[in-house]
C-alpha cells in the first residue's frame, strides 16, 4: 500500500514513518536541520554562521543530484520489475564519455566558432554522448536480461565490472596525460528573481544545469509512474508481470522501455561528474554514489520524491562532512567522510520501516 | 440457436502431456455453459487457448461462425471475449479502478495527444466501474485497493474487469472455489442476470451441485478428451460424476458412528496473531477426542490457518493454553508435537509440506529422516528409506515414476498422497488436516477422504479444516463454524443443514 502513494508529502511523509500532513514532515525536517546545525558547531567550535549554513544547504542539493538521478533510474527499472546494480557502472561510462566528447569537440569546434560559443555547444553534445553510452549499456542489460533471462545481479555486476575495465583502459590509452585545456564545466545559472530571494535563492536557484534538470525528472517521474497509463502499466508489470499480459499489456517492451529510460537518467548521474562537478576524469570517480543511489531508492520505497528526498539526506551528510573539514583540519577528514556510507548502512537496516520492493522484481517473466 | 463460440479440433500438447485432444466446444448465444472435469482434464487449457494465453496446435476458433485468429488476449477482447481465471490476474497493490483499467486506460480528453503518457482519468474510470457494477448487481468500490479485498470481492473485481471491456462472451474458470455456499448461490444469480442482457457463459467447476443449479448447457472432459454432454434437465449428480471420473464413484463417504474416547487436543481460550500482527485467532476453545473428527468451517481467512499453525507449532499463542493427551502444549516446537503424536497436513502443500527439490523418497521420511529405524546416530539407513519409499508408494497409490522422481515434478493430487502417506502411514494420536482436497480430483479426494476416516477409526482425534462445505458435511462428527477468528458455534454433523452453517460462516450467529 505504502507504495503506491501519488502525492509527494505524502511519500516524503511515509520515507520519514511520518503519518499525517505534510508540514508535519517539513516541520521535523527543519528540526533535524537545526539539531544538526547545532551538533556541527559543537564540533567546529560555533564557527558556522547563517551563510555557512546556506552554503552547506547548497552543496547538499549539488551533491545530492548524482544520487537522486541514480536513485531514479532504480526506480524507472525496478517499479518496471528489474533489477538494475550497474548503475554505477553506467554512470562511470557516461562520466567518461562526456568527458572524452566535451574536451575534443571543444578543440575541433573553438578556432571556427570563438571560445565561448565552442564551450557552450561543447558541454551540450558532450552530455548527450555520455547518456548515450549510458543508454548503450542500459540496451545490453535489458536484452541480456529480458530476453535471455539472466540474473539480473549476475548481469547488474558485469555491466560495472566491464565500466570500470572499458573506462580505466581508455584513460590509460587516451586520456592520461598530453591533454590540451578543456572548456570546463557548465556554469552556474541563476533563476532570474528567483535566485534573488534570500536563503532560498542561494540554495535552490543558483545552482548548475543537471541539477535543476534532476529536480524537474523527479517530477516529471513521479508524474508518469503514478498518472499516466504508462505508469500504471509499469506498476503493474513490476508486480504482477502475468495479470498486465493477460489484459493484453507487452511485458517485454514496458521492461525494454523502462530500463532504456533509466540508462538515460543514469547518464546524467554521470555526466554531472566531469561536466558539472569538476573538469577532470579520473578512473573509478563515481565513487559507488550509483549504489548510494540505490540505497535512496530503497529509503524512498520505491517513490521518486522519496528517492529524492533520500539523496538530500546523503547530500546533507556530504555538506556536514565538507563543512568540518574546512573548519577542523586536525580531525582526519577519513572521519567525517565515514558519515553518508554509516547513514547507507543505517538506512538498509531498515531504520525507516520495512520497505517492500515491488514483488516481481528480479524475475524474468516466462510467457 | 446461434453460437457464440465454437472451437473445433483443438489439439495442444505440453511437453509429455496432451492436454487437448481434438476438443470439440459450441457456445451457444445467451446460454450458460457449464465445462465439468478433473484437475488436470484440459479445461483451463482449453479457455486459455480461446483467450489467446496459449496458441493450439491444430483446429480452428470461431466466433459468430466466422473463423478467427486469437494469438494474443489482445485479439480475443477485441471479439469480445473476456476470463477470469482460475488464479486471480490481480494486481494486489493496485485500486479496483487500477486494476480494472489496466490495459485499456481511460485518460483526460485534453491530454489525449500524449499517448501513453496523458493524464489518466481515474475519475471517470470510477464512474463507469460504477455504472457496470449496478447494473449487473456486482458490488465493488473503485476506491479500494485490491489486497485489502476479501477473495469474493476480488472476484467480483474480475468479472466486472470483464464487462469493462465490452465482453459479450464470458470465461469463469472455476470461480466459485473461492466462495462460500451463499455467494457461490449470489454468483448464480448475477450470473443468470449476464445471460438475460445477451451474454453467454462458460462455467468451469468441478462441483456437481452447482452445475445442476446453474447450468443451461454441461460438457464433461477427462484426460484432455471431451466425453460427453449432458442437459441438467435429464443429469443426476452420479451420471456426471461417473462421466468426469470414467467410472463408479462414491460421492458420500459411507462411515460408521463415532466412538469418542478421551481428550486428546485440548485448546483453551488461545489468541494468535497473524504476521501483520492483528489477532487471527481471538479466544478461541475446544476439545478433540479420540475417535471423533472436529471440522472447522468458514470462508478462508477467517483465522484458520493461524489456529492450525499454534496447534502444530508452528505459530505460538499470545493467549490461553493448549494440550495433547494432557501435556501442556502452548508453547511446544513442531517436533515436540509431532512427537507428541500428532500429523499435520498442511494447508499449502507445496510451501509447507513438501519439500519440491527433493525425492518422493526423502520428503515420505521428512519427520522421522532422524529416528530409528531410519537413521543410527548421525547416519542414515538408505535402504530403509528406500523400502519405506517403495511400501508408500504402493499402499497410498502414488503415481511416480519411481522413488527418486522430485516430487516438485508430480500433479497436485500426487504430492498430496505424499503427504498424506508420510503422516497418516505413522501411529499417530492426532491429525490435523488443513485443506487436505484443496484443487484435487474426485478420486484423490475420494482416497484422501477414506484414508482419513480410517485414521479415525483406528482411534485418531482429527481436526480437519475446510472451507468446502462439502467435505466438512461428509467427514466431520461436529463442526464448528469460524468467523474472524471466533468460534460462533460448534454444532453435531447430523443435524447441521447447509444452510445454518452458511448463515454461520457469513457471521450471522445462530444461538438463539
Ligand atoms: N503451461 C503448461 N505446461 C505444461 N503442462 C501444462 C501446462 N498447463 C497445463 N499443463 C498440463 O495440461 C494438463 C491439463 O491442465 P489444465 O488445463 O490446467 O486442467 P484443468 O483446468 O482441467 O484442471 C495437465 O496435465 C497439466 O499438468
Ligand atoms: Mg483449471
Amino acid at each position: 500500500m505504502n507504495q503506491q502513494t501519488t502525492s509527494p508529502a505524502r511519500a516524503i511523509g511515509q520515507g520519514l514513518r511520518l503519518k499525517g500532513r505534510w508540514w508535519v514532515t517539513a516541520l521535523v525536517g527543519l528540526m533535524l536541520i537545526v539539531v544538526l546545525w547545532l551538533l556541527l558547531n559543537l564540533i567546529i567550535g560555533g564557527q558556522c554562521d547563517g551563510p555557512c549554513v546556506v552554503g552547506a544547504l547548497a552543496q547538499t542539493l549539488r551533491v545530492a543530484t548524482p544520487i537522486a538521478f541514480a536513485a531514479l533510474c532504480g526506480v524507472m527499472c525496478e517499479r518496471s520489475g528489474v533489477v538494475d546494480i550497474g548503475i554505477e557502472g553506467k554512470m562511470l561510462m557516461a562520466a567518461m564519455v562526456g568527458y572524452a566528447v566535451n574536451l575534443f569537440a571543444y578543440q575541433a569546434l573553438k578556432d571556427s566558432m570563438g571560445v565561448v560559443a565552442a564551450g557552450n555547444l561543447s558541454r551540450w553534445l558532450a552530455m548527450f554522448a555520455g547518456v548515450l553510452a549510458a543508454m548503450v549499456l542500459a540496451a545490453l542489460h535489458a536484452v541480456v536480461s529480458i530476453e535471455f533471462k539472466t540474473n539480473q545481479i549476475i548481469t547488474g555486476t558485469v555491466i560495472n565490472i566491464l565500466a570500470v575495465g572499458l573506462t580505466g583502459f581508455l584513460y590509460r590509452q587516451f586520456l592520461a596525460e598530453h591533454l590540451p585545456a578543456g572548456p570546463g564545466t557548465f556554469p552556474i545559472i541563476n533563476i532570474p528573481i528567483l535566485s534573488n530571494i534570500p536563503i532560498i535563492g542561494p540554495i535552490l536557484f543558483q545552482q548548475k544545469p543537471l541539477t535543476y534538470i534532476m529536480l524537474i525528472t523527479v517530477v516529471v517521474i513521479q508524474y508518469v509512474l503514478f498518472h499516466t497509463p504508462w505508469g500504471l502499466r509499469t506498476r503493474a508489470v513490476g508486480e504482477h508481470p502475468r495479470a498486465a499480459d493477460t489484459v493484453g499489456v507487452n511485458v517485454y517492451k514496458i521492461r525494454y522501455i523502462n530500463v532504456i529510460a533509466g540508462g538515460l537518467i543514469a547518464g546524467l548521474a554521470g555526466v554531472w561528474f566531469t561536466l558539472e562537478a569538476v573538469d577532470v576524469f579520473n578512473p573509478m570517480m563515481t565513487n559507488g554514489l550509483g549504489f548510494i543511489g540505490l540505497a535512496a531508492m530503497i529509503f524512498g520505497k520505491w517513490n521518486p520524491f522519496g528517492a529524492l528526498l533520500g539523496a538530500l539526506i546523503f547530500g546533507l551528510g556530504n555538506g556536514v562532512t565538507s563543512t568540518i573539514s574546512i573548519f577542523r583540519p586536525d580531525i582526519p577528514s577519513q572521519l567525517p567522510q565515514m558519515l553518508p556510507y554509516l547513514l547507507t548502512v543505517v538506512i538498509l537496516t531498515g531504520v525507516v520501516g520495512r520497505a517492500t520492493a515491488p514483488a516481481a522484481d528480479g524475475t524474468p517473466y516466462e510467457k | 440457436m446461434t453460437l457464440a463460440l465454437q472451437a473445433a479440433g483443438i489439439t495442444k500438447r505440453f511437453p509429455g502431456v496432451l492436454a487437448n485432444d481434438k476438443v470439440d466446444f459450441d457456445l451457444a448465444r445467451g446460454e450458460i455453459h457449464a465445462l465439468l472435469g478433473e484437475n488436470g482434464a484440459g479445461k483451463s487449457t482449453l479457455m486459455n487457448i480461446l483467450y489467446g494465453l496459449y496458441q493450439p496446435d491444430e483446429g480452428q476458433i470461431l466466433v459468430n461462425g466466422q473463423p478467427i485468429a486469437i494469438t494474443n488476449p489482445h485479439d480475443a477482447i477485441a471479439h469480445g471475449i473476456g476470463m477470469v481465471h482460475q488464479h486471480f490476474m490481480l494486481v494486489p497493490p493496485l485500486t479496483v479502478t487500477e486494476n480494472i483499467m489496466l490495459g485499456q486506460e481511460s485518460v483526460l480528453k485534453a491530454s489525449r495527444a500524449l499517448g501513453q503518457l496523458a493524464l489518466l482519468d481515474r475519475r471517470g474510470a470510477a464512474q463507469r466501474i460504477r455504472e457496470l457494477s449496478q447494473q449487473y448487481g456486482l458490488e465493488v468500490d473503485p476506491d479500494a485497493t485490491v489486497r485489502d479485498l476479501p477473495v469474493g470481492a476480488q472476484q467480483r473485481v474480475e468479472i466486472v474487469k470483464a464487462l469493462y471491456r465490452a465482453a459479450e462472451i464470458l470465461i469463469l474458470d472455476e470461480p466459485t472455489a473461492v466462495l462460500t455456499p451463499q455467494e457461490a448461490d449470489d454468483l448464480f444469480v448475477i450470473m443468470r442476470g449476464m445471460v438475460k442482457t445477451g451474454k453467454s457463459i462458460v462455467f468451469i467447476t468441478h462441483k456437481l451441485r452447482e452445475v445442476l443449479a446453474v447450468a443451461d448447457q454441461i460438457s464433461v472432459m477427462r484426460g484432455g478428451k471431451m466425453v460427453g454432454h449432458a442437459n441438467p434437465a435429464d443429469a443426476t449428480s452420479e451420471s456426471l460424476a461417473q462421466l468426469m471420473v470414467g467410472r463408479q464413484v462414491l460421492l458420500q463417504i459411507d462411515k460408521a458412528d463415532p466412538h469418542p474416547g478421551q481428550v486428546v487436543l485440548k485448546v483453551s481460550d488461545i489468541s494468535v496473531r497473524d504476521d501483520r500482527q492483528h489477532m487471527a485467532v481471538d479466544g478461541v476453545s475446544f476439545e478433540v477426542r479420540a475417535g471423533e473428527v472436529l471440522g472447522i468451517a468458514g470462508v478462508q481467512g477467517n483465522g484458520q490457518t493461524e489456529l492450525a499453525e499454534a496447534v502444530t507449532g508452528l505459530r505460538h499463542p499470545v493467549k490461553g493454553s493448549m494440550s495433547i493427551l494432557g501435556h501442556d502444549s502452548t508453547h511446544a516446537t513442531p517436533r515436540h508435537v509431532i512427537e507428541a503424536g500428532a500429523a499435520h497436513i498442511p494447508e499449502d502443500r507445496q510451501k509447507h509440506g513438501l519439500v519440491l527439490s527433493f525425492s518422493v523418497r526423502d520428503n515420505l521420511v521428512l519427520c522421522t529422516y532422524y529416528r530409528s529405524p531410519f537413521a543410527h546416530g548421525v547416519s542414515i539407513n538408505f535402504p530403509m528409506l528406500e523400502r519405506n519409499a517403495d511400501d508408500l508408494i504402493r499402499m497410498f497409490d502414488i503415481r511416480a515414476p519411481g522413488s527418486d522422481t522430485l516430487v516438485g515434478t508430480l500433479s497436485g493430487g500426487n504430492q498430496q498422497k505424499v503427504i498424506v502417506a508420510r503422516e497418516l502411514a505413522r501411529q499417530v494420536k492426532l491429525v490435523i488436516a488443513n485443506q487436505p482436497t484443496r484443487g484435487l480430483d474426485v478420486g484423490s479426494i475420494e482416497f484422501i477422504h477414506g484414508r482419513i476416516i480410517q485414521a479415525r477409526d483406528k482411534g485418531a482425534a482429527v481436526l480437519l479444516v475446510s472451507a468446502e462445505l462439502d467435505e466438512i458435511m461428509s467427514l466431520s462428527d461436529r463442526i464448528a463454524v469460524m468467523y474472524k477468528g471466533r468460534i460462533l458455534d460448534i454444532i453435531d454433523a447430523k443435524t447441521a443443514s447447509r444452510e445454518q452453517l452458511g448463515l454461520l460462516m457469513a457471521g450471522v450467529a445462530s444461538r438463539q
